[in-house]
């Protein structure tokens, strides 16, 4: 735990499922098909990777941070260190079945690119984000008057690795935007809890602190 | 050194390439090796090292390819100058690369002048040393070479290939050429080709040879001289490029050798210039300067992309082997970009691809040093391809 410290605190307070496996990766793996071929994009210290592989996943990284990487490689993961904004160019078309963002897309200088090279290179991509339309971020910044902390955000504004944040709300327009088709959809409340999904969109985007998507190319 | 010192050294070092302290294979007239040349190059001679050993079903052999000046005496004492093996750090029992575990070949390249086919070794036809009449050798001739030995030792696949520098050309050559028989590649702080500034470099080395009176058109064993002073010179420039400034900076900064001011002289008077000096004098104990001059031409040549339509992707499409790429941040000789470039062809051929750049001040050299996080990372990547590959743990 303390070496993940070192690179990357989004999520270190993520609830857990049994096993001891993070709840939010636990959403993503379950909406990867056994056997199938994946890219996980800021793969942190390979968590999710190390899950996939449990269940007969095909797994690649790539993770920005050094420290990051070398504890994936070391591990046996097929991990690179790369950037997302820089370095998905250099894949090619329909090259993995599923391309993962795992509290990634707000890391990004241009997540709409990254989005579409993600459509580009997987059959479906499945993305996962801190939902900045829950109501404790909406309170902390409308009585706190304040850039929201929570267990999961730790970061002060000027030392944040999460530069561009989204609510539901604003991802589902994103999606339209790049011609994504959303296949699935999963919000989780502070617990871990699934919001039911008869709720309506504007009862997510209030109570879902993280959510998960399954994406895949328009047509 | 007096003349008849040399000339005894000169004979010395044609017995190591014509009779080394190896294990050898020679190979007969009808199986030549087949060079990019054109030539069919016959007859062969391979020396090799192996340290640990070959399991039944003949799984666990990792061939290691050594660099420009390396050999194949990775983790015994060197036979010439009875220093430790060139990659201690890495190979031996309970290394990374564990001969407890795996059965590690090392050839001598072909070009080289311990033992393996060269310019130093014996022509047949002449009982001369072969000199410039050796013919120009690439990296793909080197891995050709080393198929035929492992086809000698009846070994199909390899488990895996690893090298640094001109070692890591030939670990991707290798996935290139012969991508069924290669499970696992290291390429470490190598290239997919090598740049118009090594290959300046090399060049300047080159000519620093040919320029001393002694190289004799690279006739000196008949003649009875030796190049030391041209060969040594390049060894002092190339040297430099294995280091970075920073490690220079630190191993001796501005300080003087064995004296508190400069003499007003071109003595050695700063401790990097005795260094560049000893490294010199003590390269040209062991090393011939005609192969010095074939492996850089070797190591010049060396593009893949080149080989491929200009597309480095091309060499590895739909490859089965999984590779491990590693560069050294402080590394300008082989610098990560060289080594992104090799994991971009990789990716984009759909290879099973790792790569770590390691924080070091140490240089180019850093391959062959104790860099935990360097040898953590090859073991873990071996560890998880030995999981893989189906070989018993530990």
């Amino acid at each position: 735990m303390l070496s993940r410290l070192k690179y990357d605190l989004t999520m270190a307070g993520a609830a857990r499922g049994q096993g001891g496996s993070r709840i939010d990766l636990l959403v993503v793996a379950d909406m990867v098909q056994p056997g199938a071929r994946v890219l996980d994009v800021g793969c942190g210290d390979g968590e999710l990777l190390r899950l996939l592989e449990t269940r007969g996943v095909d797994g690649r990284g790539i993770e920005l941070s050094r420290e990051g990487v070398n504890e994936c490689v070391a591990k046996g993961l097929a991990v690179v260190q790369g950037d997302a904004d820089t370095d998905l160019e250099a894949y090619p078309d329909d090259g993995f079945d599923f391309v993962i963002l795992s509290q990634t897309l707000q890391a990004t200088r241009q997540p709409r690119v990254v989005l579409e090279h993600m459509l580009r290179i997987g059959r479906y991509g499945i993305v996962s984000f801190p939902n900045f339309g829950h109501w404790r971020i909406r309170l902390q910044l409308f009585f706190g008057g304040h850039m929201p902390h929570t267990d999961n955000l730790p970061y002060a504004w000027w030392e944040t690795p999460n530069i561009h944040f989204c609510s539901i709300k604003d991802f589902r327009e994103l999606c339209r935007a790049v011609g994504a088709k959303m296949e699935q959809a999963v919000a989780l409340n502070a617990w871990g809890g699934r919001i039911r999904l008869k709720m309506p969109w504007w009862f997510w985007n209030l109570f879902g602190e993280q959510a998960v998507f399954l994406l895949s190319r328009q047509g | 050194m007096a003349d008849a010192g040399a000339t005894l050294d000169l004979a010395d070092r044609t017995r190591e390439a014509d009779d080394p302290h190896s294990l050898v294979v020679r190979f007969p007239a009808d199986k030549p090796l087949r060079l990019d040349a054109g030539v069919d190059f016959a007859p062969l001679q391979i020396a090799y090292q192996t340290y640990g050993a070959l399991n039944a079903d003949r799984s666990n052999a990792i061939l290691v390819c050594h660099a420009l000046t390396g050999d194949q005496h990775v983790v015994n004492d060197h036979p010439v100058t009875g220093k430790a093996g060139w990659w201690e750090i890495m190979v031996g029992p309970g290394r990374p690369i564990d001969t407890e575990r795996y059965f590690v070949i090392c050839p001598n390249v072909v070009g080289g002048c311990m033992g393996s086919s060269g310019p130093a070794s014996t022509n047949p036809a002449t009982g001369m040393p072969w000199g410039l009449d050796f013919p120009v050798i690439t990296v793909r001739d080197m891995v050709r070479a080393q198929a035929m030995l492992l086809d000698h030792l009846d070994i199909e696949t390899l488990f895996a290939v690893a090298g640094g520098s001109m070692g890591g050309m030939q670990a991707l050559q290798w996935a290139a050429s012969y991508p069924e028989r290669v499970f696992a590649s290291l390429p470490i702080a190598a290239a997919t080709r090598h740049s118009a500034q090594n290959i300046a470099f090399h060049e300047v080395g080159r000519q620093a040879v040919m320029a001393d009176p002694d190289w004799r058109g690279g006739r000196y064993f008949a003649e009875g001289t030796n190049p030391r002073r041209g060969l040594a010179v390049a060894r002092m420039g190339a040297h430099i490029t294995y280091l970075s400034d920073a490690a220079l900076h630190r191993k001796f900064g501005r300080r003087f050798q064995d004296r508190a001011n400069p003499t007003f002289s071109f003595d050695a008077d700063f401790q990097v210039e005795s260094y560049l000096r000893h490294q010199g004098i003590t390269f040209v104990e062991r090393f011939d300067a005609n192969s010095y001059l074939y492996l850089t031409r070797a190591m010049d040549y060396f593009d893949l992309a080149g080989d491929y339509d200009g597309v480095a992707a091309n060499a590895f499409r739909g490859t089965p082997t999984r590779f491990c790429v590693i560069s050294f941040t402080s590394d300008w000789l082989f610098p990560t970009a060289e080594s992104r470039a090799i994991v971009h062809a990789l990716n984009a051929s759909g290879a099973r691809v790792s790569f770590a750049e390691i924080t070091t001040d140490k240089g180019h050299d850093a391959f062959l040093l104790d860099e935990p996080e360097f040898l953590a990372i090859v073991r873990g990547f071996l560890d998880g391809a030995a999981k893989s590959r189906g070989l018993p743990a530990r």
